[in-house]
């Protein structure tokens, strides 16, 4: 298995620069995202790996366009496969929408619709956007099932949604998303609410089927292990930034950022049962109430004066590596 | 027990940055309303001016004048004229209020507390006694409510008193169905089964837990119910089943006026105007509560 | 409290045995009969002073099994015994006494809050249902929420919606420690938590078990935090036990094909060393007809003729030390095919 994946000179087909996203409310204002820059090229997967409140969903839904408008204000360029996804009219967005970029959820029960089959679900969303009859859509339907492994998939197309166990749902939920032979696919936490043993049979699939379509993937989750298993490149969130970006062996190898290091440090797995974990101190900052300089330098052990006084800039220590943080040099914890 | 254990200080967390209890911040998104604030400030004026209706009308609400009968807005210091029997319609209007007010809230109250009792009850309770007491209420559910009214106080005979428990009667089966949904919503919650893990009795945990975020729904249903008490006790009035002339009252003015539309119209229309006002300033109220109440953080 | 009697039983007395609980519960709109076997015969002890952890995934009967062990569901069948009492019996100790010495901690920190109730209210109530004064009661309240890690004056006059998820779940455990409890049932306490907050509360738990004795039952779906945490590890499927014993046995030999899955199931942590291939297919069927002999058969690749015919058991339950699998493959006389030989 490749761990990295090899660049090529092919256009990227999701450019993000500068990304804003914030909540405007009666009360307050919530700074979501705050100038988020990345770009994923065909066929390749990015993980945004984040905790609650790091802007990790937001920047997906951003992608479509999928975030209330009347109080969200956002700034900045998001270029899919070329089109300013910021500029399209409503019709050219639907087109984008289930055409080109697909989008799949942590919970299937709340985005597929309870009142019709699935095959049914499957076939409206391939007649939409491919203008077949219905036989021809059911016909894509059944293969699309098949192609997600859900067994005995004749019979499932008659089945409603609350009929399959989670793990057959989401893997409906996949086949619907990919019914239009999508090039990009968003994917927000979709293993989250799914068993272990689920969980990973779901991995396996979407990395399978990423790599025969060749879509690029962007793949939104909290849970260091699920990126482990399915990226090419990690790009680390906190508090609206992305704090560190790189190929996922070397993220896991070598981390850069004290948060990425502290995240690491404290996700279990095998840690000495004698011992504390190494926990990272306090909590993640108020969206509301950002403090001025790096966000994360309320938690930091490592923080200095200059940590506070303005947000770091990025810095590229090594190729493909990227850091926010003044202190890279600073040798880790000891 | 120990009672002292030293943490390290790092797991000692940060002050948030703001702290203000649940009602504060009520308080606070009410202040930022202005048309909550503005509909507030007339309601309380209305409530005053029928406190104070006394000192306040200009004339004798129940003097009447054969020679001024159905004269126009500002006849001789009338401002708002006066009615078939000449009597000074901007003095019974502020006294009409009093009723009017009365009638409203009167029913309202009484329905909160026996409707919301029965609700708590029969949402906390089993199976048996929320089935005896959603399926009683459920037979007064089955009236339009306006039908219902009337024929309470239809059977009951006239007069305030007995329209006050006719709308009573109507307002228990909505308040006790509101006050039911909120507690077994609640009842589900986790932290209801941890007080019971504590060994809280029932009487316990429906004092400290579940009344506490009851009210707040049965409150602002509450508040939306008196608009409609001011409507239907108008409405009982006007039809007669209500408090009786000579008493000055919107509905009765109404009805009594009523003879008199082609003569003055603008006269006539007052009492309307007065429950029109009343009753929208009630409704964007609760409206503007219900909604400051609604955010939770 | 003072009433409660410390170490009646002796330390080699179980502090809570759980003998053959059963819950079923009837399908709502469901087929006349159905019913969800929830928690179908189980049977553990749990030692004093240990780390019991209970893993399965959903639908496996753990949430279930946490609120049987408090009452706070009405077993249909089974027997408990808290330090040497039956609960319930006539000579034993009542389910307020039971309920006084084992507390619970849920996943949900918000919905185990009460909205409108300052937390150091929410905390102080278990003390003031337990005959403190209301005083006597605030005090202990700030008390606790010191050894939380929580600064009374600070964090106490809050409401729940003014504090972060970590720090409700301090408040919650606060709460369950306020009443002194001797055992705490901890139902996937830290499931919903971010890791890095995860991280603090498992230390913060790890910390209040070893300065207050105490004994905890710890239920998640999360391997590598059972590991961490717990003593011994007890593993269900539907509804049933299927493997108990020392944490290091059952995370380095695993006997019941149903853990070796769950094991193999995690993620590598090494993009250089990716699963290729799920350890098992499929979801775990319906609790609600469970199959027949042994439940695992239909996701199990060894699955013979003798795992549809007879439910395995589990064997020497109430044994502190022993490793034990309900699998036909760990009985020599199972007659199945790959049954271990006596020794």
């Amino acid at each position: 298995m490749d761990g990295g994946f090899v660049p090529t000179l092919a256009p990227a087909l999701v450019e993000v620069e500068d990304l804003t996203v914030r909540f405007v409310t009666r009360d307050s204002t919530a700074h979501a995202v705050n100038g988020v820059t990345f770009s994923v090229r065909p066929g390749e997967v990015l993980c945004i790996l984040g905790e609650s409140g790091s802007g990790k969903s937001v920047t997906l839904r951003a992608l479509m366009r999928l975030l209330p408008p009347g109080k969200t204000r956002i700034s900045g360029t998001i270029k899919v496969d070329g089109q300013d996804v910021l500029a399209l009219s409503p019709a050219e967005l639907r087109r984008l929408r289930g055409g080109l970029v697909s989008m799949i959820f942590q919970e299937p029960m709340t985005a597929l619709d309870p009142v019709y089959t699935i095959g049914d679900q499957i076939a409206e969303t391939v007649m939409r956007h491919k203008g077949v009859s219905k036989t021809v859509a059911l016909a894509r339907a059944l293969e699309l099932l098949e192609l997600v492994k859900v067994p005995s998939a004749a019979s499932r197309l008659n089945n409603y949604p609350h009929e399959l166990s989670g793990g057959l749902r989401q893997r409906a939920m996949i086949a619907m998303a990919l019914s239009c032979g999508p090039r990009l696919l968003l994917a927000d936490e979709p293993t989250t609410a799914l068993d272990a043993t689920v969980q990973i049979q779901v991995l396996i699939l979407l990395r399978k089927l990423q790599k025969e379509m060749g879509m690029g993937t962007i793949f939104v989750t909290h849970d260091l292990g699920v990126a482990s298993e399915i990226a090419d490149r990690i790009a680390v969130m906190y508090a609206g930034r992305v704090v560190e970006e790189g190929p996922v062996a070397d993220i896991l190898a070598n981390p850069l950022h004290p948060y990425t290091r502290g995240l690491m440090a404290s996700t279990v797995h095998g840690q000495d049962r004698s011992r504390d974990i190494d926990a990272i101190p306090g909590s993640p900052p108020d969206l509301r109430q950002l403090p001025p300089g790096c966000a994360f330098a309320p938690r930091c052990s490592l923080a200095a004066g200059e940590c506070l006084s303005a947000v770091p800039e990025p810095r590229f220590p090594a190729p493909g590596r990227m850091a926010r943080c003044v202190r890279l040099g600073v040798p880790a914890f000891a | 027990m120990p009672n002292t254990m030293i943490l390290p200080t790092a797991m000692i967390e940060p002050a948030a940055p703001k702290q203000r209890g649940y009602w504060g911040s009520v308080g606070n998104r009410l202040r930022y309303d202005p048309v909550t604030v503005f509909f507030g400030l007339v309601v309380l004026a209305i409530i005053l001016a029928a406190i104070f209706a006394p000192l306040l009308a200009p004339f004798d609400p129940y003097k009447e004048s054969i020679i001024g009968r159905l004269k126009p807005l500002g006849w001789k210091g009338h401002w708002l004229g006066t009615d078939e029997l000449g009597r000074d319609i901007l003095s019974r209007l502020i006294h009409g209020g009093r009723v009017s007010l009365l009638m409203g809230v009167v029913p309202v109250a009484i329905a909160t507390v026996v409707g919301g009792t029965l609700g708590v009850v029969g949402g906390f309770g089993g199976r048996k006694v929320n089935t005896a007491i959603m399926r009683t209420m459920d037979v007064f559910y089955a009236f339009p409510s306006v039908l219902l009214a009337v024929a309470i106080s239809g059977a009951m005979g006239g007069g305030a008193m007995n329209g006050m428990i006719a709308l009573s009667m109507v307002f228990t089966p909505a308040m006790c169905r509101v006050a039911e949904t909120a507690t077994a919503q609640v009842k589900n919650l986790d932290f209801v089964e941890a007080a019971r893990a504590t060994g809280a009795g029932t009487l316990t945990i429906l004092r400290y837990h579940i009344l506490g975020n009851v009210l707040g729904p049965v409150f602002i249903y509450a508040s939306s119910l008196v608009s409609v008490g001011i409507l239907l006790a108008s409405g009982l009035s006007f039809l007669g089943l209500g408090v009786k002339p000579p008493t000055a009252d919107w509905g009765l003015m109404l009805s009594t006026l009523r003879q008199s539309i082609y003569v003055n119209p603008v006269v006539c229309a007052l009492p309307g105007v007065a429950i029109l006002i009343t009753s929208v300033s009630f409704n964007l109220l609760s409206d503007g509560i219900r909604s400051a109440m609604d955010v939770r953080m | 409290m003072d009433t409660v009697e410390i170490d009646r039983g002796g330390p080699a007395q179980p502090l809570l045995i759980a003998k053959d609980l059963r819950k079923h519960f009837k399908v709502k709109g469901g087929a006349p009969g159905a019913v969800v076997r929830a928690v179908d015969g189980v049977s553990f002890n749990v030692f004093k002073g240990e780390t019991l952890g209970v893993v399965g995934e959903s639908g496996c009967g753990k949430s279930t099994l946490a609120r049987l062990l408090l009452h706070l569901i009405e077993p249909d069948a089974g027997e408990l015994v808290f330090d040497g009492d039956a609960v319930g019996d006539m000579r034993g100790i009542t389910v307020n006494a039971l309920r006084r010495q084992v507390q619970m901690v849920f996943q949900d920190s918000s919905s185990s809050l009460n909205p409108r109730m300052p937390v150091r209210d929410s905390i102080a109530f278990g003390p003031y249902v337990h005959g403190k004064t209301k005083a006597e009661a605030g005090r202990i309240a700030r008390d606790v929420l010191v050894k939380v890690g929580l600064k009374p004056d600070l964090f106490g006059p809050r409401y729940p919606h003014e504090l972060s998820g970590g720090q409700k779940q301090r408040i919650n455990i606060a709460r369950a420690l306020a009443i002194e409890p001797r055992m705490v049932i901890l139902d996937e306490a830290v499931s919903a938590l971010d890791k890095s907050v995860e991280a603090q509360v498992l230390n913060l738990l790890r910390a209040l078990k070893e300065n207050f004795n105490l004994t905890y039952l710890f239920i998640s779906h999360d391997l590598s935090v059972v590991r961490y945490i717990s003593d011994r590890v007890l593993v269900m499927y539907l509804g049933a036990v299927v493997e108990l014993g020392p944490v290091q046995d059952i995370f380095s030999r695993p006997k019941h094909p149903y853990t070796t899955a769950l094991l193999a199931s995690r993620p590598s942590m090494d993009p250089a060393r990716r699963i290729e291939e799920p350890p098992i297919t499929g979801d775990p069927p319906s609790p609600i007809n469970p199959p027949s002999g042994c439940r695992f058969r239909t996701r199990c690749q060894h699955a013979e003729a003798v795992c549809a015919q007879t439910q395995p058991i589990l064997g020497a339950w109430n044994d502190r030390d022993s490793h034990i699998a309900a699998c036909h493959m760990q009985d020599p006389e199972s007659g199945h095919s790959l049954a271990i030989r006596t020794h």
